[in-house]
């Protein structure tokens, strides 16, 4: 049975919801088939000097715990499938931010056989970072342009 | 419950895990705590490089061919470069090699580095993890002087290098170096006395070294079994011949010994990026290379910072190679786990896997096995064609 609010509440509580999921995004990372360089920029970005975590952004290892999804390298086939379940699995509201040339285009693995093609082509993608592979700092741009943009009133 | 005795119990993990950061699939059959069988899926990431090599120029798939790896980038470079400069009779300049040689020992520190910290991880040892990855920053900040980028350095052209070591940056590399050997043998000394690691590092995975070459183990893993194999020693290419390196070997076969190994190779690379820096030799960066690569073949082998790296480029004379070939040395390596992890216990298997320093996006390939007289060539279409119906 869903119990109805008065209006005002529902209002006080969805802005409580915003705000904590813009304080401590949880994300989650996915490598659909990259060549590695951009999944050790992001493991950087956890590291001392970059710390993302001092932003209360945490990566975490479930699906299931993520609010954004962060997916470097173009799509293969094998992964494609394994993407999409991972995003299944997320609890809404969900984002996803692509990381790296690949992952916004292909990159150099443009065209072959065994490409799908960018992240979104698959995914609908709410924050591009370009670069070959970004910097940690790109990286951690893109993440913080995303929250901002949940600010604004839906 | 299903209580029958015989039946064997399936622990999967993966692709998607925590604790690697690419995709691979692992299945072990468990007995209580102990591992009774592993099989590996690899392939998630194979995107179909050796096929798109042959519809690309040379100096388009040195660019792709850095991309098989973003670890060790320019290994895969020079070893490509190497072999193309052979096909075409061209002799690369001795500064180009020596800069060659400066940048695959930098990658060769990022790669040792970066791996000490994520197997401390997977050890649960976080503070290891951090102190090297801050201590890393310091390498990829030389990466990013010298080469403008932090990941994919593209030091090479084919017929030599693209950016010199000026005076400046010269100072800025050994100051550096100092500041990171000082901190290597902190590690070293944690790596050596801690007790909780040592407690979960000696005498845990042990490869025999005849199991090391029966298994086909390449690199750091088998020389932590005491197996002498060493390109940049065995058959020294660009610089090596002229800046030695020394083997690291190790006889006791153990996780333990990996660690040992690979923090000696720092040392070892620290003293070899001084030594070309005092003796630098002078003269140009490249030489000049034709478009058109004269018909031939050709083999190169390079020692990546994971193990023995092979290239086999066949040219046709045209701009474009008709065959790439790639060998990476993790792929050798996988052998290993799977019969090593037998009769551990499943809490040490992250660390058994990290131990071997696996990389995915090498080694994920489809290989057909050609069987007399029928030709399996493949072509393009036939390879989109079957991408599509394995997957469907
Ligand atoms: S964008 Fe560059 S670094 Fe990132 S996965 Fe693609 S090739 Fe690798």
């Amino acid at each position: 049975m869903e119990t109805k609010l008065a209006s005002p509440w529902v209002k006080v509580i969805e802005g409580l919801k915003a705000w904590a999921r813009i304080n401590s995004p949880w994300v989650i990372h996915y490598n659909s088939g990259s060549c590695n360089g951009c999944d050790i920029e992001i493991l950087a970005t956890l590291t001392p000097r970059y710390d993302l975590e001092r932003l209360g952004i945490k990566i975490q290892g479930s699906p299931r715990h993520a609010d954004v999804l962060i997916c470097t390298g173009p799509v293969t086939r094998q992964s494609r499938e394994r993407l999409l379940r991972i995003y299944e699995q997320m609890p809404e509201p969900k984002f996803v931010v692509a990381v790296g040339s690949c992952g916004l285009s292909g990159g150099v693995f443009h065209g072959s056989y065994n490409i799908v093609g960018s992240i979104d082509e698959v995914l609908p993608v709410s924050a591009y970072v370009p670069g070959c592979p970004p910097r940690p700092e790109a990286i951690i741009h893109g993440v913080v342009a995303l929250l901002e943009s949940l600010k604004q009133p839906a | 419950m299903d209580l029958e005795p015989n039946k064997k119990f399936v622990v999967p993990i993966g692709p998607q895990h925590p604790a690697l950061k690419e995709p691979g699939h692992f299945e072990f059959a468990v007995d209580g705590e102990i591992v009774t069988g592993a099989t590996v899926r690899l392939g998630f990431v194979h995107r179909g490089i050796e096929k798109s090599a042959e519809s690309r120029t040379y100096v388009q798939n040195l660019y792709l061919m850095e991309r098989v790896c973003g670890i060790c980038s320019h290994v895969h470079g020079t070893a490509f470069t190497i072999g193309v400069e052979h096909l075409a009779g061209v002799t690369v300049p001795p500064r180009a090699n020596a800069i060659r040689v400066l940048v695959a020992e930098l990658e060769r520190i990022h790669s040792h580095m970066l791996w000490l910290g994520v197997a401390a991880h997977e050890g649960g040892f976080d503070t290891l993890f951090m102190y090297s990855w801050r201590d890393r920053e310091k390498v990829m900040d030389i990466l990013e002087e010298i080469s403008g980028n932090r990941v994919h350095y593209s030091a090479n052209v084919i017929g030599g290098v693209k950016f010199d070591i000026s005076e400046e940056q010269r100072g800025k590399i050994l100051s550096s170096l100092d500041f990171l050997e000082e901190r290597t043998r902190h590690y070293l000394k944690v790596v050596n006395e801690d007790e909780t690691f040592l407690g979960r590092t000696v005498g845990v995975g042990i490869m025999t070294r005849e199991q090391a070459e029966s298994l086909g183990a390449v690199g750091p893993t088998a020389r932590a079994s005491g197996v002498e194999r060493d390109i940049r020693v065995d058959a020294p290419y660009a610089g090596y011949e002229q800046f030695p390196v020394r083997m690291i070997t190790d006889t006791r076969g153990d996780l333990h010994a990996r660690f040992v190994v690979r923090i000696e190779e720092l040392f070892e690379a620290y003293r070899v990026i001084r030594e070309i820096l005092d003796h630098m030799p002078e003269g140009e960066l490249t030489a000049r290379v034709p478009r058109r690569i004269p018909a031939g073949e050709t083999i190169s082998r390079v020692e990546a910072p994971r193990g023995e790296l092979l290239y086999y480029i066949k040219s046709n004379g045209t701009d474009m190679p008709e065959r790439v070939k790639v060998r990476t040395p993790s792929l050798c390596n996988w052998g290993s786990i799977t019969s090593v992890a037998v009769g551990h216990k499943l809490a040490d298997m992250p660390m058994l896997l990290v131990g071997i320093d696996p990389c995915f996006s090498c080694n994920d390939r489809t290989i057909t096995i050609k069987s007399a007289g029928v030709d399996l060539g493949w072509t393009w279409e036939d390879l989109r064609q079957h991408g599509i119906e394995a997957y469907r």
